[in-house]
Parts: structure tokens; sequence; C-alpha cells
């Protein structure tokens, strides 16, 4: 594997990924190719399709793809026209033997990861689905195209934890493509031999030690390692998975799971490796290649497979964030079919959870009766899938503001009735928007929760003019109290937006005593749990001159900082509306 | 499903295979929640233990897997019909264990109108859903936080009151539904409503072994079984054949166990100390230590057993404190400790 340019090794890496895949595609699950759509993921594509039997399925999984076609269901066509439920596979079961190919396989959802993720695992595809049940042995690899750009835009973890192979082509030029070193009557001998393949005991403890030293916490890596390297010996008429095969399997499919650096460790080897370790292993000794232990030359070799920006991120010492942005999770903008305000009908299929139209339908139906008559001896309104008109509807997504007012001595008394007129102001445009308020005030010792997540103008305004000023600052009681309240009204599928209003100056700590050091530190504290929950808040520093405590505050939270020294209620409530999520 | 992977193959683990054997034993237990990162075996386990149960009785013909020695006045479909409680033929079947995949419909979780005899015949007729199937089985959710809210809503209201109504499409049927929730789940995908979590009797947080021989095994072992999975199960059916006694036997033993009140009172103890909501906690907390006892072929349950079943039982019922970060495993190892001091 002579890499002239980095380029050009990345593309020898792929392809082997593509060869040693279609050896044993259900094995090893599928492969991740992270590219951008372009002429090097097409011919890699042509590459890896081309080595797969003629004759195996190859099924594409658009994002658009109902559940009821991916799992199956019912064949409401043939259901209507015959007077008996038909069943109807779905693309999964379709895809027995051959290949599942996901475009855009970073905006999956997590919910149609788990579903395939569910069919790899059982060798079995399960649709309890429009009154039928239907099961189907399935076995298929996937290629999971992924588009992402950022670091957070990635497969969703449950799927890409199943699939062996991570392929990256981001750097790889159309010049750099080659002929593959493999063509299919290799693979085909491969898979003859694929049964027989012995694996030594020690490559076993290797490929175990080196996921453990780079934090990779799933099972399944190893075992897929092992996979990879098997494939590699049969599809080198190996025997035995000897070193080289250790070493790509390592390369393919331990690198991009890295999540840690391996801590240097006695033997003194290691040290080496924090540092430009490519040069290392070839440099020093290079006859020796068989002298390194083999858990360390595994080690490099999956240590030099990690992606540059995931290196970058790793050499910092930072951890990398696997937290995969969700798409679907609850809390999130619910973008369901079934409810909200309806915005018109179209025509489509009622199985993916939308909601029948039925006067549409019939509607649509209806000038073909004459001709339908003809065609079947059947009586009664006739309806053809394509009748099918299904209700649209948006709903907005939901947001509650939390307002967190300082009325404590030190916002002056008129800051408080700016920020009062502030909120009220909102309040009218939340009620526009059907957006939910809730209201905390704090002075004195405590926080206190005056309106709990709302949408009533009549009581916001009530508990508000009731707020009285004046008193001690406990702000961490405060964004506790905050945070409480978001983290429910994130259960209730709400997006919450937390709005502080403070100088910063907090003086009570969390027990309630005036003790400003540890009530600066509570503060301190708190704002950095808040910060772990990644709601969006932002900061109005209400002290006559920007104050830095307000701005530490804001960091520690992670939110927004926004002095407004001469604040008024219109300049309040637009800053928030700048700033609030969605819209 | 192919050949299950054999239960006491299963590598480390210990909390969650406990847990599991534990919801066996006592079914009123509540069901067993399983969160771990990927890659832990949770589904494995999961799968494992259906195949390790023994076989039930049921009536013959009905299809809610009705108890033939037990009252079965809940079962209005198929029962009502047939002769008075012992009088019913019965059969052997295996027990149930439910998949409930991810993008099921309503209607087939719940059943709803046979579509078939309303299609052909023109008449209204229920077809059961996954939770009949379930019946004195197990009910297993995969990736139970990417539930559906409705299911969830659904599922919730059965596994309280253990009976299934349906009222849709003029239909109105009712019949027993108790079965034992198993979920699994990665939190990092999503969190459990409160109400759900509830529901789960026992919870268990699964990792990855941090010992390289621990791993070795556990490789070893995935790897034997994916190249000769009958062979594999041919090596460990012994095992799995002695803890399937085990598991009948404490079931037997499980209401000569004695709780003595100072394991109560500790009960008592630690739910207050821990500020768990309800007495659900406590007696959960009794019950999963008196079937660990039971298991133990103890006749009387110790501190010793509500210590080790006290982070299943109540981790999933702690209110949460915004200001500890440490995760409800560390607060309950730490009141524990000032406990059992």
């Amino acid at each position: 594997m002579s890499a002239d340019t980095p380029g050009s090794g990345l593309w020898s890496d792929a392809s082997l990924a593509a060869a040693l895949f279609a050896v044993d595609p259900f094995g090893s699950g599928g492969i991740v190719v992270r590219a951008m759509p372009g002429p090097v993921r097409d011919t890699w594509m042509d590459c890896a399709l081309a080595l797969m039997p003629a004759d195996a399925p190859v099924r594409k999984v658009p994002l658009q793809t109902g559940d009821g076609r991916l799992l199956g269901g019912l064949d409401l066509a043939a259901t209507l026209q015959s007077g008996q439920p038909v069943a109807q596979k779905g693309v999964l079961a379709e895809a027995d033997g051959g290949v599942v190919i996901l475009p855009m396989a970073e905006r999956i959802t997590r919910g149609r990861a788990a579903m395939i993720a569910a069919a790899l695992d059982t060798g079995q595809v399960v649709a309890e689905r429009d009154g039928m049940t239907q099961r189907h042995d399935t076995h298929f690899g996937v290629i999971a195209l992924d588009e992402g750009l950022e670091d957070e835009e990635r497969t969703a973890g449950s799927l890409s934890d199943r699939l062996a192979f991570y392929v990256d082509l981001q750097l790889v030029g159309v010049n750099d493509t080659s002929i593959p070193e493999f063509d299919g009557e290799d693979v085909l001998a491969a898979q003859s031999r694929l049964g027989l393949i012995a694996v030594p005991d020690d490559a076993v403890q290797a490929v175990c030690a080196a996921t453990l030293a780079m934090g990779i916490a799933s099972g399944r890596a190893p075992v897929l390692a092992l996979k990879a390297a098997r494939a590699s010996a049969a599809l080198h008429g190996r025997d035995e998975v000897d070193r080289d095969d250790i070493a790509a399997a390592a390369r393919l499919v331990l690198g991009h799971r890295a999540t840690m650096m391996p801590s240097p460790e006695p033997p003194p080897e290691d040290d080496e490796l924090q540092e430009d370790e490519p040069e290392d292993i070839e440099e020093p000794e290079p006859q020796s290649l068989e002298d390194i232990p083999l858990d360390d030359m595994v080690l490099e070799a999956a240590l030099a497979a990690i992606p540059p920006d995931l290196l970058a991120l790793l050499s910092k010492g930072g951890q990398r964030n696997r937290q995969t942005k969700g798409n679907s999770g609850a809390g999130d903008v619910s973008k369901t079919v079934q409810r909200g305000r309806p915005i018109g009908v179209r025509s489509g299929d009622p199985r993916a959870g939308a909601r029948l139209n039925v006067l549409a339908t019939v509607r649509a139906a209806a000038p073909w009766q004459r001709v339908r008559m003809h065609e079947s001896a059947t009586h009664g309104l006739q309806v053809r899938r394509d009748d099918f008109r299904i209700t649209r509807f948006k709903q907005q997504a939901g947001t509650t503001t939390i307002f967190v007012v300082d009325a404590s001595g030190s916002t002056a008394l008129n800051r408080l009735a700016e920020a009062k007129g502030a909120v009220e102001l909102l309040l009218a445009e939340c009620y526009v928007r059907r957006d939910n308020v809730a209201l905390i005030a704090f002075r004195n010792q405590s926080a206190e929760i005056l309106l709990p997540p709302t949408r009533s103008l009549v009581r916001a305004k009530r508990s508000l003019a009731g707020l009285p000023g004046g008193g001690a600052t406990p702000l961490a009681s405060a964004i506790q109290s905050a945070a409480a309240v978001a983290d429910s009204v994130k259960r209730a599928g709400d997006t919450p937006l937390i709005v502080v209003m403070t100088d910063g100056r907090a003086n009570i700590a969390l027990d309630g005593n005036a003790d400003r050091t540890r009530a600066q530190d509570d503060a301190k504290t708190v704002s950095q749990a808040l910060r772990q929950h990644g709601y969006s808040a932002l900061v109005i520093d209400t002290s006559r001159q920007p104050h830095p405590q307000a701005q530490a505050l804001a960091e520690d939270m992670g939110a927004i900082y926004c002095p407004l020294p001469y604040a008024d209620a219109a300049t309040v409530s637009g800053a928030v509306k700048s700033f609030a999520p969605g819209r | 499903m192919g050949i299950a992977f054999p239960f006491s193959a299963i590598v480390g683990q210990d909390e969650m295979k406990r847990a599991l054997i534990i919801a066996a034993i006592d079914q009123s237990i509540g069901g067993v929640l399983v969160l771990g990162d990927r890659g832990t075996g949770k589904s494995t386990a999961v799968r494992a233990l259906a195949a390790l149960l023994p076989k039930m009785e049921v009536v013959a013909g009905c299809r809610y897997n009705c108890d033939p020695a037990a009252d079965r006045s809940g079962c209005a479909a198929d029962c009502d019909a047939r002769p008075a409680k012992g009088e019913a033929k019965a059969k052997k079947a295996d027990v149930s264990v439910v998949d409930l995949p991810l993008g099921a419909t309503e209607d087939r979780v719940i059943g709803a109108l046979d579509l078939e005899r309303a299609l052909t015949q023109g008449e209204k007729a229920f077809e059961p859903g996954l939770l009949a199937r379930a019946h004195r089985g197990f009910l297993y959710i995969d990736e139970v936080n990417l539930l559906e809210d409705h299911l969830v809503d659904a599922l919730l209201d059965v596994a309280a009151s253990g009976e299934n109504v349906v009222e849709r499409e003029g239909l109105s049927v009712r019949h027993p539904a108790r079965f034992v929730l198993v979920g699994s789940g990665n939190p990092e995908e999503g969190e459990l409503r409160p109400q759900l979590l509830d529901r789960f009797g026992v919870s268990v947080e699964v990792t990855t072994p941090d010992d390289l021989k621990q791993r070795v095994e556990v490789v070893r072992r995935r790897d034997d079984f994916e190249r000769d999975p009958q062979a594999f199960v041919g090596k460990w059916k012994r095992k799995d054949a002695t803890l399937r006694r085990r598991i009948l036997a404490a079931r037997k033993a499980l209401d000569g166990v004695d709780v003595p009140d100072s394991v109560v009172e500790k009960a008592s103890e630690i739910c207050m100390t821990l500020g768990t909501d309800g007495l659900r906690g406590e007696l959960t907390l009794v019950r999963t230590a008196r079937a660990l006892a039971s298991f133990e072929k103890k006749t009387s349950v110790t501190l010793d057993h509500l210590r080790t079943v006290a982070p299943s039982a109540l981790r999933h019922r702690l209110r949460r404190d915004p200001l500890d970060d440490s995760g409800s495993t560390a607060r309950i190892a730490r009141v524990l400790e000032s406990v059992f001091a």
C-alpha cells in the first residue's frame, strides 16, 4: 500500500474497505462513507457495488421513505382491489442478501436508525403495522452515505456503531482514485475461505487492548475488527489472520471510534505515540516491523487512522462530544403530520402516519366512478390508491420563555418596573404566537416560581403586579429553579428559553445564608450545571454599568450576554425576540 | 429470531443478569430497565433470558395465554365461553417474550379490528395485539426511549392496571395483559418520561468492562457463537438448564421467604434519606431483596440482600438534583454508605 499522496492512501484504504465489506457484508454490518456527493464518491460506489454479486439486491432508502415502506405493511392498492388484506414486504426485507444504501445518513432520525439496527442485530425485520404482523428473515449490509460537514452532523451512533467500516473520502481528489486491487472473483474466492480462517489469541488480545487504550466503549468494535481482519486474511489468500490483516482492521474499523488518546503508560514506547507517531514507526528501525509487539502495532495503526479533525480535538485533551445532535428526540421541534393547524391537502399515502382526508379522497375518486364500474363488477364507491388525500398539518414549535427576574435591592426598583414591562410586552407577543411564559422572581432568601409555564395573560399580569422588590440576591437558588422549570418544559416537548435579568451580584448562598463568596461560588456551580443541559439562555445585565459579574455568569451558563444599561421594556423585549430560537 | 446467545455465557454484567433473573422470579416487581452504552450486550441479555425461561401452562385455545389454574374472569373474549376453573384444557407453551418493534402502529400494539374479516365478511371482530400476546410473559422494548409518545401512553395504562381495554372502531373489548416490561436503551438518545420510568421495577446501568481479560473473553465468546451458534449453545446448555431450575425453585420458595422488620425499617430509612417519591420505591426494594434471597436459597432476607439490590431498585426513582452531577448511582452509594455505617 504505497501511498504517494495522502489522498491516494485514503483511496486505497477506502477501496480495501469496499472489498472487505463485499467479502462479509452481513457480518461486518456495513460502511459509513463520509463525503459530499461528487465524482469520487460515485466512483467509490461503483467499485463497491461491482464487488457484490450481480444478483444481489441493492435498495436505496431515501429519508422520506415511510416506516411502512421500510418495514413492510399493508399493500393498500392490492388490498382494495382484491377485497382482502395483502401484505407488502418492506425495503429491508427486499434487500435480503444485498445492500441497503442510506443517502444523507447524517439526517436519519434516531427512530429510523434504531429500526435498521434492530434488523441488523436480529437478521430479521418485524413489522407490526396496519393490523398485520410480518416477519421476514433478512441479511443485508448497509452503505451509509454521510454528507455531514460539521462534527456534530454524523450518522446516528446506534447505527454507525454496528457498521464496521468508516471511509472518509473528503480529502480524496479525483486524481487520487485508482483501479481497485481486488475484483469480484477475488471476493468470491475469499468468501469460500472465510469460515476457515483462524484467529490467533494474541490478535484478539491486541484488538481488545487497542479499544481499551483508545477509550472505545462499545463491545461491538473489537468483534467487528476481528471480522474485518478475517475478511482481509481471506482476501489475501491466507489461512490465518496475520499482522497486516489486523493492522488493516485497526485502521478501517477502530480509528474513527477513538474517544481519547492513549494515556502514556509505563512502557517507554508509548510516550512517542503522543506525537507524530507516523514517523516514529518507520524511522527508528525499519527492519524491525516484525519486532514491534503486536499490541503496539495495532494501536499505532488505529491511531494513525484517526480522522484529522478528531485527532486535533483529542490531542488537545478534549473529549469527543459523543452526543450527536438529535433529529427526533423528545423536546425537539415537533414535525408531526398529525397535529397542529391544517394547512392543506395533498395526495399521499395515509400509511406514513398521516391522516386521511375522506372528503377530499372521495372527491378525487368521484370522477372516475363510471370508468371503474365498467372495469370491475363490484358495486359501490371505488377508491383507488391514487385517490388518497391526506391532510397536512403545521405545528408551531412551542417555546416557553422562562423569565428569571432579580427583584432584590441591588437591582434598583425602577429596573424592576422595566423588567415587568418587558415581560408584559413579551407576554402579549407570546400570546399571539401561542408560546408559554414562566416567571421566577428572586429576592431575600430564595427564588419563587411566581408563574409556572402558562399562556394565560391575565394570570401572568396579576402575578407580575404583585411582585415586590428589595432585599438580598439569592441568584443560585433562582438559577436552580429556572433549571427545574426548563427541565419540565423540555419533558413536555417544548423548547425552553431562559432569560435572566440581573446584575449578577449574588449575596445569598444556596442554603439561605448571607455569604457573598459562597453565594458567588454557588451561582457559578449551578450555572455550569445548567450549561450541561444545553438550554438556550440569555443574561440581561440590568446594572447601570455593565458588570463583569453578570458577564461571568453568562459565560458559566453558556448564555448570551446582553448588557442593557438603559433597558426599557421595548428594548428588552426586542433583545429576547431577536434571540429567541426558531423565528 | 434464529438462535439466542446463551444467558450463562454472558461475561460479567452481573447487575443486569441479576435484575433480569429477579424479574423472572417475581413478576410482580414490574419489569427491568436496562440503560447503557451501545454494544454492551443489553439486547443480547434480554433475548437470552427468553430462551432460558421455563414453559408455562396456558388454557388451550385462549388467545390471551390465560392460566388454567387461575381465575379467568377478566378474559372476556376467549375464556368466558369455556368451562369454569380447573376444567379447561391446558397445554404447555413457551413463555412469550414479545418484541415491541419501533415503528409498530397503535392498532397492532393494543389490538384492533380484524382487517381480513372486516374486508371479506364485513363483520367486526377483535384481533388481539402485542399486549395480548405478552400476557404472563415479557414485553421487550428495545430503544425504549425512542418509542413514540402515543404508544407510551397506551403502555403506561396497561402496565399499571394489568388489563387492556380497547374502545375503538366500534369495538369494546377488555382482556388481561399482565406482563413484565423490559426496556433497554441508550440514555444519550433521549430521556424517558418519569411516569414510564416508574413502571419499571428495577433499572440497571451497564457499561463495557474496563478489564482487558474480560473484554477478550467477551469478544472470544461472541466470535465463537457467531461462527457456529449451535455448537456454542450446546456447550452452554447445561449451565443454562441449571440456572433455569434455580429460577423455578426460587419462584416456588418465594412466598416462604421471611422479611424481618429490621429489613423493612432499613428499606424505609434508605428511601427517606434518598427522598424517593411515594411508597413504590420501598415496596420494590423489599420485594427485590426477597426475590434475591429466594434465588440464593435463603429463608430470610438479610441486610446484605437489601444493600445489593438497592441501586437497581431505586436508581430511577430519584428526583433530579441540578446541583449534583454525580448521577443517581453515586448518590445511592453515598446514602447506602451512611445508612449502613
